[in-house]
């Protein structure tokens, strides 16, 4: 069982060289049971890097991975997926033609013996997990909803929906506020919260600070390669956070005080 | 307060517009019924002696069922976002195969059935092409088109073979007679592989991924669905479908010439498009192709039957599929 004090994930001393490049250098980077961790940097500051490792699309140059305390030695993006690590892009994996029961089903369809889908039972737990799982209540969306027809951030909403209902234990949000309106990033947001409401961890990753710090746990900023400072939501202020950023953009270093 | 009845309104205005996209989801299945409902109003009008007697209906039920089976078994291809040119020639060979097999065995269900696993094989082949080696669907079955009209006139040196001695055997019976001297038999089979396709398209896990495969290839992959395999067994069963319409089509003319399908590749595609199936993938229904394909197989007895010319027939042709398109395509937009 669950130790208090062993993480869900931890991955020490990661290194990564693309050529002479170090995208990710000695980096140690932890991911909580049941903590929603902001994961903050410009582009270029490793994080794609950092959770491809942990998403076993790159292998890690150098350095461990633990997942519920054991130790990942072969790793793969289909692994990662067994483990119940699942990554939400951005309006991906959606079936935009298709009615929106069938997207949440897409590739996992609950069928019969030879095959055939249970359309009713299917359409009931999808009207289920929108409401439990992630406290859909827009009006007139239903099982049977067109996906092109939903909005940015309901997009985002049943990819973090079906991740969810298949017990994903560690969820990783890319960008998921990108090219969002404002009311669209508060459901994306309310999305979040309800990650942490099912009791499953989220990496939040964005160089949105705004975005990221009413929900995360935790914030690991990312400047060159390196975690330059690493800071718990209640031991800090937004406006501090936001000056501290500033100083990383501007010197690379940042002052954990 | 007055927020309030504002919020209101905008929740109504909201859900009257889904009402409404909901609706015309149904407008693009039911303008088709439309359109073939327009069609043989004016041709009843102009001719009710004909339209309105059994005889025509008759001759559809016996003519139609060919291309009908074969655009059924296209309509998935195209949904996958695929395309294949080939089938006449499959048909044609794989009737050729049936026909010859009859002859030298005299055992007209081992012809069948080696005639069908002769499509199934050739229909693979596309696939297997299509997938592994990644040449395009278009180009591969241009390629095999020419090479299995080329096998005909190979093997058949060109000349055609008679069926008689076929008809009158059960086989026979039940693939192309007379159901109780008035339906063929065709029409029954085209009904039931509707159904049939229907169901998988809809109710299958297979007919699922195929509407992933050809909606976002990239998202299938993602999500675990053996987009390869999807794409193989598509173009597999269209061969298979194809050589089941051959040999209905030889045995309805209790003859194979080298030239046995031909001409079926237009007018099936153009039923398959009519139907509101889209060239951009995800998108299609068994109902519109259904519908499609009447509509086509019906205007060519129409229009020779309210004394056009023969000639008219491909200017309509034409018109009916340029507009039915376009009406899917503007519904589509207005959703």
């Amino acid at each position: 069982m669950e130790l208090k004090n062993e993480k869900l994930v931890r991955m020490v001393n990661i290194s990564k060289y693309f050529g002479e490049v170090a995208a990710l250098r000695k980096e140690n980077f932890e991911v909580g049971y049941n903590e929603v961790v902001g994961l903050i940097g410009d582009n270029g500051a490793g994080k794609s890097t950092l959770i491809k490792i942990l998403t076993g699309v790159h292998p890690p140059g150098k350095g461990r991975i633990y997942f519920q305390g054991e130790e990942i030695t072969y790793h793969s993006v289909e692994r990662a997926r067994e483990l119940g690590i699942e990554t939400v892009y951005q309006e991906r994996a959606l079936g935009e033609q298709q009615a929106l029961w069938k997207n949440i089903f897409m590739g996992r369809e609950m069928t019969t013996h030879l095959g055939f889908l249970q359309v009713k039972k299917a359409k009931k737990e999808t009207e289920r997990i929108l409401k439990e799982v992630i406290g859909f209540t827009a009006a007139g969306l239903t099982p049977d909803s067109i996906v092109e027809r939903l909005s940015g951030g309901e997009k985002q909403g049943v990819a973090i929906a079906r991740a969810l209902h298949f017990k994903a234990k560690l969820i990783i949000l890319d960008e998921p506020t990108m090219g969002l309106s404002l009311s669209e990033t508060k459901k994306v947001l309310n999305f979040v919260k309800g990650i942490k409401e099912q009791g499953k961890s989220c990496i939040f990753i964005t160089h949105n600070i705004y975005h990221v710090y009413p929900v995360a746990d935790r914030f690991v900023v990312l400047d060159r390669g390196r975690t330059v400072g690493e800071f718990i939501k209640k031991d800090i202020s937004l406006e501090k956070l936001v000056n501290k950023l500033y100083l990383v953009a501007r010197t690379g270093e940042i002052s954990q005080n | 307060m007055r927020s309030l009845t504002i919020k209101k309104q905008k929740r109504e205005k909201i859900k009257t517009l889904k009402d409404y996209l909901k609706l015309s989801e149904f407008r693009l299945q039911w303008s088709m019924v439309a359109v073939l409902a327009i069609i043989l109003a004016v041709f009843t009008i102009r001719n009710p002696r004909v339209f309105l007697s059994f005889r025509i209906y008759y001759s559809f039920m016996s003519i139609i069922p060919f291309m009908a089976i074969l655009a059924l078994a296209l309509t998935p291809v195209i949904i996958c976002k695929e395309m294949d040119l080939s089938f006449p020639s499959i048909l044609g060979f794989s009737a050729w195969m049936f026909t010859s097999l009859c002859a030298s065995t005299g055992n007209p269900t081992l012809a069948l059935i080696i005639s069908l696993i002769t499509g199934l094989l050739a229909g693979l082949l596309n696939g297997i092409l299509v997938v592994k080696v990644g040449v395009p669907s278009l180009i591969v079955t241009i390629g095999t088109m020419f090479f299995w009209r080329g096998m005909i006139m190979v093997c058949s040196g060109g000349v055609g073979k008679t069926l008689v001695p076929v008809k009158g055997t059960i086989l026979f019976q039940s693939l192309v007679g007379r159901i109780g001297g008035v339906i063929p038999a065709q029409a029954l089979w085209a009904v039931g592989l509707a159904f049939l396709f229907w169901l998988i398209l809809n109710r299958h896990k297979f007919g699922t991924h195929i509407y992933f495969t050809g909606d976002n290839i990239e998202s299938a992959r993602m999500m675990g669905i053996p987009v390869n395999r999807v794409k193989i067994l598509v173009f597999a069963q269209l061969g298979f479908f194809a050589a089941f319409a051959g040999i209905l089509l030889v045995l309805e003319a209790l003859y194979h010439w080298p030239t046995t399908g031909q001409g079926f590749l237009l007018p099936t595609i153009a039923s398959v498009f009519l139907g509101g199936t889209s060239a951009f993938g995800g998108m299609g229904t068994i109902f519109g192709t259904f519908i499609g394909c009447i509509i086509i197989g019906a205007l060519e007895a129409g229009i020779i039957s309210i004394g056009l010319m023969g000639f008219w027939t491909q200017v309509f042709y034409g018109l009916i599929i340029v507009i039915s398109v376009g009406i899917h395509t503007i519904l589509r937009r207005r959703t």
